[in-house]
């Protein structure tokens, strides 16, 4: 048994494995087939203050090796998940961490609050980069100045560990990792998914219903490879690596590449037990290759 | 009602062409007595050797053996996952997440008559839930639709459960026309009507249904990613908002849908 335990900006996971936004509900529709418990973290569902539909149907399109989904943070408010969820949730034994959304810096510091004042969620993963919301969302992850401006009004309401999660949308993601570090983030997670569409060529439409999606699924790996080495070697807080993980070897890649801990997130559609699975793996790994301490090979990578 | 969900290694006992474009797989859990599950539920079977499929298929619960600890599904063949799914042989190996969602309302009384409309492919979770009200000790009735008689599937085994009432469309078999055309809706009331088949199909028989003030239950197809309410994909719109297909379905009052 190696020392699997690592830390994301104050928060000590017992395993570098979390489960990515959107892809994992809140933790309790997975536990008939995953053993809660052993996962480093969960992220649960987009959160935001007010509740949101979601876009309409059709939400997603399968492509070669992944998929794009246009959701459009569907939830029912944070009130909703203060009052009727986190008692549901509170004690499963894992990080329970919330992901935060909004429209404005303001909306995304009011949702914030409300997450601050539950005592068993230790952390915050903010959305500055949903691709599906036409308020906010990706807008403010895609300029230096807009990822600042939420981080900050949000860093003021909100005391424990923050992280943020970044757009792959943009022409230099350093510069909004290296931003977003200034004004108090604790963490950084990449990559959200990247911004696609497909037609139907019977229908000659576009398969989903506003036209574009989120691109996720193994087919994006390489380039949140190369975005994790790119932003762990310029930024001095953990980063959390996400993108088309399915395996522990995949995950050993990120955490090679400079990530403290890695997301998993479409593959739990392939196989909603990957999770457990990978924290074996990356186990096993360690073992047969002497190596003590997971912390031992963050950021290797030549 | 909750019933717990499961990974599991199916072994497929038989796959068996019914035509040209359906398939009936026959499977079993060589190590361990299979889930219970419920009519109308659907399992996500995994999809493997093709390289253009990379989600899991929902495919409905079309049958269960309980005593040969069997579990049937009837799939027709429309892209590159099910034709992967056809190709499967005796001895294969099959991972299926199941049973997933929420089943058709059973009987309260053994008196309740119930008609299963059923259109193509969309009979397969008719025959399950026919076989299970039938074992509560009612009789139903399956009313059948498709394009040509060749495309009616498991007719035989619907027979030995009940009266069965068929229309194809061409007129090969049963009364011309589509399922509510059918000369059943002027003989008789029904306690509950359970349907599965494509939109249009379901939409007409839901009015039907609503306009002879008689109670209907659907199952939808929306198209879904992980079939445990995590993605939000298939979402239908309903009087609730929008809601997962693949949890709160994929079986819904009609009176519940925005139709």
């Amino acid at each position: 048994m190696a020392d699997l335990r690592t830390n994301i900006g104050g928060l000590e996971l017992r395993n570098p494995v979390i489960t990515a936004s959107g892809t994992f509900g809140y933790g309790i529709e997975f536990e008939d087939v995953v053993e809660l418990h052993r996962i480093g973290g969960i992220v649960m569902k987009g959160t935001t203050y007010e509740p949101r539909q979601g876009n309409d149907y059709p939400r997603m399109a399968e492509t070669a090796c992944g998929m794009l989904n246009c959701v459009g943070l569907q939830n029912r408010g944070v009130m909703y998940f203060a009052e009727n969820i986190y008692p549901r949730i509170r004690k499963i034994d894992s990080r329970m961490i919330v992901n935060v959304s909004g429209s404005s810096p303001e909306d995304y510091a009011r949702c914030a609050a409300v997450v601050d004042s539950l005592d068993d969620i230790p952390a915050i993963e903010l959305n500055i980069s949903c691709p599906n919301v036409r308020d906010g969302g990706m807008a403010f992850g895609v300029t230096t100045e807009g990822a600042a401006s939420v981080v900050r009004a949000v860093r003021k309401a909100y005391r424990k560990t923050l992280i943020v999660k970044l757009s792959p949308n943009v022409t230099d993601i350093v510069s909004i990792a290296r931003a977003v570090e200034a004004e108090g983030a604790d963490s950084v997670s990449l990559i959200n998914t990247l911004m696609g569409t497909a037609i139907d060529i019977e229908k000659r439409r576009r398969m989903l219903s506003i036209g574009t999606g989120g691109l996720s699924g193994p087919c994006i790996k390489p380039v949140a490879l190369r975005m994790v080495c790119q932003v762990a070697h310029a930024v001095d807080i953990p980063v959390i690596g996400l993108g088309g993980i399915c395996s522990a070897a995949d995950a050993i890649e990120f955490i090679m590449a400079g990530a403290s801990a890695v997301e998993i997130g479409t593959a739990n559609f392939l196989d909603p037990a990957v999770s457990v699975k990978v924290v074996d793996g990356i186990d096993e790994w360690l073992d047969s290759h002497d190596v003590a301490s997971v912390r031992d090979i963050i950021g290797v990578a030549e | 009602m909750a019933v717990r969900k499961h990974i599991r290694d199916l072994t497929v006992r038989s796959g068996e062409y019914i035509g040209e474009r359906f398939v009936l797989l026959k499977c079993t859990d060589e190590n361990a007595p299979l889930p219970p599950m419920l009519p109308g539920q659907f399992a996500q079977l995994r999809v493997d050797g093709s390289k253009t499929t990379f989600l899991r298929r929902p495919v409905s619960i079309n049958y269960v053996d309980t005593s040969d600890n069997e579990v049937w599904f009837l799939i027709q063949i429309v892209g590159d996952g099910s034709r992967a799914l056809a190709r499967l042989k005796s001895g294969d190996s099959l991972n299926a997440l199941l049973p997933l969602g929420h089943g058709f309302t059973m009987p309260r009384g053994q008196s309740d008559s119930y008609l299963l409309v059923g259109g193509g492919v969309g009979v397969a979770p008719l025959l399950f839930l026919g076989d299970r009200i039938r074992e509560m000790g009612g009789s139903p009735s399956f009313l059948l639709g498709a394009r040509t008689s060749e495309m009616l599937l498991e007719k035989d085994m619907f027979r030995s459960l009940g009266n069965v009432y068929i229309t194809t469309e061409d007129g090969t078999e049963g009364e011309r026309g589509f399922v509510t055309h059918h000369s059943v809706w002027r003989e008789r009331r029904f306690d509950m009507i359970s349907v599965c088949g494509p939109s249009p199909m379901m939409k007409a028989v839901a009015r039907k249904a609503c306009d002879m003030d008689m109670p209907c239950e659907v199952s939808l197809e929306n198209m879904m990613a992980c079939g445990m309410g995590a993605c939000l994909c298939c979402v239908e719109k309903t009087v609730r908002g929008n809601v997962c297909v693949c949890t709160e379905g994929p079986v819904f009052d009609v009176k519940e849908l925005n139709w």
